[in-house]
C-alpha cells in the first residue's frame, strides 16, 4: 500500500513538472543549424538575440552543426529520422539537392505568402535572387550570406615591380603583362587562386555569358549536362597553364588555402571569395586593394556579371504549423535593411536586398572601406541571363572534385587544357545521369 | 594435448560469449547487411524516392575508369604503410628493449602519437610540409629541393604515407615491445654465449618467436590503411593532386557522407569489404602457416 502511494506521488509530481515545462514551451523554439565560425557565428548569436528581443512567441536558437556538408548531413539524417531543425542553412552547392526534395522542405516565397509576410522579390539583388529561385522566378531559400569573385592585388608589390598599383589589371592579358613585371621583379608568386572551380570555371562562364551546363546551366531540369569545354573556358584555362609553366600562375590548393599565400606576401595577386576581405584585413600586414575580376575584352558580352557563392537559409518541413508562423516572421526580420548592412559591413558578405545597399552607400561605408563594393557592383553590372544566373546541378559537390583533378592535371603539365576540360564534362556528366535517376 | 575447458551447463558457455556475438552481430553485422542492401538502391538524399537498380551502382563504378585507377593508389599505399609502419615500430621495439635508464620516458613518448585523432595528425604534417607555410619546405628548398606536394603526385602520396604511418607507429610498437619482452632471456643469453652477435640472435631467435605478433598487427595494419585513413587523406590532400592520393575508403567517405551518394558510397563499402575479407582469409591462409606459436 505504502508503495502504492509512494508511486501516485512520483507521477503526480511528474505531470506537474511536465505541465511547467509546457508552460515554458509556450515560447515556440525555432532551430537554426548553420555553419558560421569564429566572427560570423558571433554576428549569428547577436541576430537571434536581436530577433527573440523584439518579441516574445518564438525564440530562435542557432546551433553551429560543423561545415556546410557536415551540417546538411546531419539535418538529412535527423529528417530521416524524423526530426529535422526549422532552419538550415545550405551551401549553394547543395541548392539542387535541397531543390529536388520536395517533400522535405518549404519554398520561401510559400512560406511568406501563407503567412502573410510581406515579400517582394524586387527588393533583392537581381543575382542573388536569381540563383535561388525556381524557372518561374519563384525564391526556394532565403538568402542570406553571398559572396562573389573579386581580384586582390599587393600594392607594395605592384610598385617594387614598377607597376601602378591603382591601375590593376582589368583583362586577362594584362593581368599576364603584370605577373610577367612581378615575377622580373623577385616575387616569388605572381598570382594565385582559390577555389579554382568556382573562379576559374563556374563564375568565369557567366562573366563572359557563355553556358557552363545545358538547359539554362541546369535551373531548365534534371536533363542538363556539362558544357564548360567550350573555347572560351578552354583558351582561359590553357592560358592559365602556360601561366603555370612560366612561373606567372602558382597553384596553391583547391580551397581557401591561396588565401594565406596571398596575406603572407607571397603571391602578388589573388582572384577568390569577397567574402575574404575581412581575413585579409585582418592579417596583410602590407598595403593592398580590390580590383574588379578580369575578363577577356574580346569575347562578345563581357564582362557580364558574376555568380554567387555562398548559403542561403532552408525552411524544413514542419508537422506542426505553428512554426511556419515564427519562420515567417523571422525571415522578414532578417531581410530588413538595418540587419542586413550590419551583416554586410561587419562580415565582407554582400547585401541581399537593394534597400541595405542604398543604407550601406547612404552611411559612406564605401567611401570609408574603398573596394567593398566592387563585388555588388560585378553581381549587378548587367541584368542576369540564362548564362549567369547561377548553376543549379546535382551531384555538385562531387563535380566540384572532377573539375579540381583534371584541373590539376592541366596546372601539372599531364593534360592539355582541352583534354582535361573534355574528360571533366564527360565524367561530371555520368554524376549528373546518376543525379537525374535517383530524382526522376 | 588438448587444450579443453568442461562446462558443466549445457547453456553457459553460449551464455558467456552471448553479450560478445551480440554485440558483434549489432555494431558489425547488421551495418553490413544494410550497405549490401543499400548497394542495390538509388536514393536521393533525403531518402524520399527509393529505386532498387540490382547491380547497377557497380556497373556505374567499375566503367569508371578514375575507379579502378584508385586500386592501384590503395595497393601501394597499404603496402606502404603496413611494411614502413611495421618495420620501423620493430626497430624501436627493438631499441626501447635494449635501453635501460629512461626507459619509461622513452616509451611514453612513442606511445603519444597513437592518442592523436587522424585528421590532426595530416594537419601537424601539413604544417611541416605546407608549400607555402611548412618549415621543412623552407628546409627542403635552402638545399634546392622543390617540394610542392599540391602539384607533385609522388609526394603527395608520400606526405599521406608519412602521416598514416607515424599515426600507427605506437600501436605497432606496443605490440612489438610486449612481444620481444616476453621472449624468455634465458634463450638468448644462452645465444649469446654460444657468441651469436645481436643482430645474428634477433634474427634467428627474437624474429621468430615474434612471429605471432607480426602476424597480428600486419593484419590489423593493412585494415587500417584501408579502412581508417580517410581522415588524413581530408585533412592532408583531398585526394589529389589529380587523383594520386584518392585512395577507396576516402572515395567512401566522399560520396557517402560529404556528397550524399548513399547507393554509390554504399556499392563503394561493399567492393572495400571484399578486398578485406579476401586479403584476411589469404594472410590466415597462407601467412599464418609460417607463423611458429
Amino acid at each position: 500500500m505504502a508503495n502504492r502511494i509512494k508511486r501516485l506521488v512520483c507521477i503526480a509530481s511528474a505531470l506537474a513538472l511536465a505541465g511547467m515545462a509546457t508552460a515554458a514551451q509556450a515560447v515556440t523554439e525555432i532551430q537554426w543549424w548553420h555553419s558560421m565560425t569564429g566572427a560570423l557565428s558571433d554576428k549569428v548569436n547577436e541576430i537571434a538575440n536581436k530577433f527573440n528581443a523584439s518579441q516574445s512567441d518564438y525564440k530562435v536558437v542557432p546551433v553551429y552543426k560543423g561545415q556546410y556538408d557536415e551540417s546538411m548531413t546531419a539535418a538529412i539524417a535527423a529528417y530521416r529520422g524524423g526530426n529535422p531543425p526549422q532552419i538550415l542553412q545550405v551551401f549553394e552547392v547543395g541548392t539542387a539537392t535541397m531543390m529536388a526534395a520536395k517533400g522535405a522542405i518549404k519554398p520561401v516565397y510559400q512560406l511568406m505568402a501563407e503567412q502573410h509576410q510581406p515579400f517582394d522579390p524586387k527588393a533583392f539583388l537581381g543575382a542573388v535572387y536569381s540563383y535561388y529561385s525556381d524557372t518561374s522566378g519563384h525564391l526556394l531559400s532565403m538568402p542570406f550570406n553571398s559572396s562573389t569573385q573579386v581580384l586582390y592585388i599587393n600594392d607594395d608589390a605592384f610598385t617594387k615591380a614598377g607597376l601602378d598599383p591603382n591601375n590593376p589589371p582589368k583583362t586577362w592579358p594584362d593581368l599576364e603583362k603584370d605577373a610577367e613585371k612581378l615575377k622580373a621583379s623577385g616575387a616569388a608568386c605572381a598570382y594565385t587562386t582559390g577555389w579554382q572551380s568556382w573562379v576559374q570555371l563556374e563564375s568565369f562562364s557567366a562573366w563572359h555569358n557563355v553556358p557552363f551546363a545545358s538547359l539554362q546551366n541546369g535551373f531548365g531540369g534534371l536533363g542538363t549536362r556539362l558544357e564548360f569545354n567550350g573555347p572560351v573556358q578552354v583558351r582561359h584555362i590553357k592560358n592559365l597553364g602556360d601561366w603555370a609553366k612560366k612561373g606567372l600562375f602558382t597553384y596553391k590548393g583547391r580551397k581557401d588555402e591561396p588565401l594565406a599565400a596571398f596575406t603572407s606576401g607571397e603571391c602578388a595577386m589573388l582572384t577568390t571569395s569577397s567574402g575574404s576581405y575581412a581575413n585579409i584585413k585582418a592579417n596583410a600586414k602590407f598595403k593592398w586593394r580590390v580590383a574588379t575580376l578580369p575578363y577577356y575584352p574580346d569575347v562578345k558580352g563581357a564582362p557580364q556579371n558574376t555568380i554567387i557563392g555562398g548559403a542561403t537559409l532552408w525552411v524544413m518541413n514542419q508537422k506542426n504549423p505553428d512554426m511556419y508562423k515564427g519562420i515567417a516572421k523571422f525571415f522578414t526580420f532578417l531581410s530588413s535593411p538595418e540587419i542586413q548592412v550590419d551583416w554586410h559591413e561587419s562580415t565582407g558578405y554582400v547585401p541581399i536586398t537593394l534597400a541595405a545597399y542604398d543604407l550601406a552607400k547612404k552611411q559612406g561605408f564605401y567611401d570609408k572601406n574603398p573596394g567593398t563594393d566592387i563585388a555588388i557592383k560585378e553581381l549587378t553590372n548587367k541584368p542576369p541571363t540564362a548564362n549567369s544566373r547561377g548553376l543549379r546541378l546535382g551531384n555538385f559537390v562531387q563535380i566540384r572534385n572532377i573539375i579540381d583533378e583534371e584541373l590539376e592535371s592541366v596546372w601539372s603539365g599531364q593534360k592539355t587544357a582541352k583534354q582535361a576540360l573534355d574528360s571533366a564534362v564527360k565524367r561530371g556528366n555520368e554524376q549528373l545521369v546518376r543525379f537525374q535517376k535517383a530524382n526522376k | 594435448m588438448e587444450k579443453r575447458v568442461i562446462f558443466r551447463s549445457r547453456w553457459l558457455p553460449y551464455a558467456l560469449v552471448a553479450p560478445q556475438l551480440l554485440v558483434t552481430l549489432v555494431f558489425f553485422f547488421w551495418p553490413a547487411v544494410q550497405a549490401l542492401y543499400q548497394s542495390l538502391l538509388v536514393q536521393d538524399a533525403f531518402g524520399a524516392k527509393t529505386q532498387f537498380v540490382w547491380f547497377d551502382n557497380f556497373k556505374d563504378l567499375f566503367s569508371d575508369s578514375h575507379y579502378l585507377a584508385s586500386f592501384k593508389v590503395t595497393a601501394v599505399f597499404s603496402i606502404l604503410v603496413t611494411v614502413i609502419g611495421l618495420a620501423v615500430a620493430l626497430l624501436l621495439a627493438v631499441f626501447a628493449d635494449r635501453v635501460v635508464r629512461g626507459a619509461k620516458a622513452y616509451k611514453t613518448l612513442l606511445i603519444w602519437p597513437y592518442a592523436v585523432a587522424p585528421a590532426v595528425a595530416a594537419v601537424l604534417w601539413v604544417f611541416l610540409l605546407n608549400p607555402t607555410l611548412g618549415i621543412v619546405t623552407h628546409l627542403l628548398r635552402a638545399i634546392g629541393y622543390d617540394w610542392n606536394y599540391l602539384l607533385n603526385p609522388r609526394q603527395a602520396l608520400a606526405l599521406i604515407v608519412i602521416a598514416a604511418v607515424w599515426k600507427q607507429i605506437s600501436y605497432n610498437f606496443l605490440f612489438f615491445l610486449a612481444g620481444l619482452q616476453s621472449i624468455p632471456k634465458s634463450l638468448i643469453e644462452a645465444a649469446a654465449i654460444d657468441g651469436a652477435g645481436p643482430a645474428r640472435r634477433f634474427w634467428t631467435i627474437a624474429f621468430p618467436l615474434l612471429s605471432p605478433t607480426t602476424f597480428f598487427l600486419l593484419v590489423v595494419n593493412i585494415v587500417y590503411a584501408f579502412f581508417d585513413t580517410f581522415a588524413i587523406v581530408d585533412a592532408a590532400t583531398s585526394g589529389g593532386p589529380v587523383q594520386a592520393t584518392s585512395i577507396l575508403v576516402f572515395k567512401v567517405y566522399q560520396d557517402g557522407v560529404q556528397a550524399l551518394d548513399l547507393g554509390g558510397s554504399a556499392a563503394q563499402s561493399v567492393v572495400l569489404m571484399a578486398i578485406v575479407i579476401t586479403l584476411t582469409v589469404v594472410q590466415f591462409r597462407f601467412v599464418e602457416r609460417r607463423v611458429q606459436y
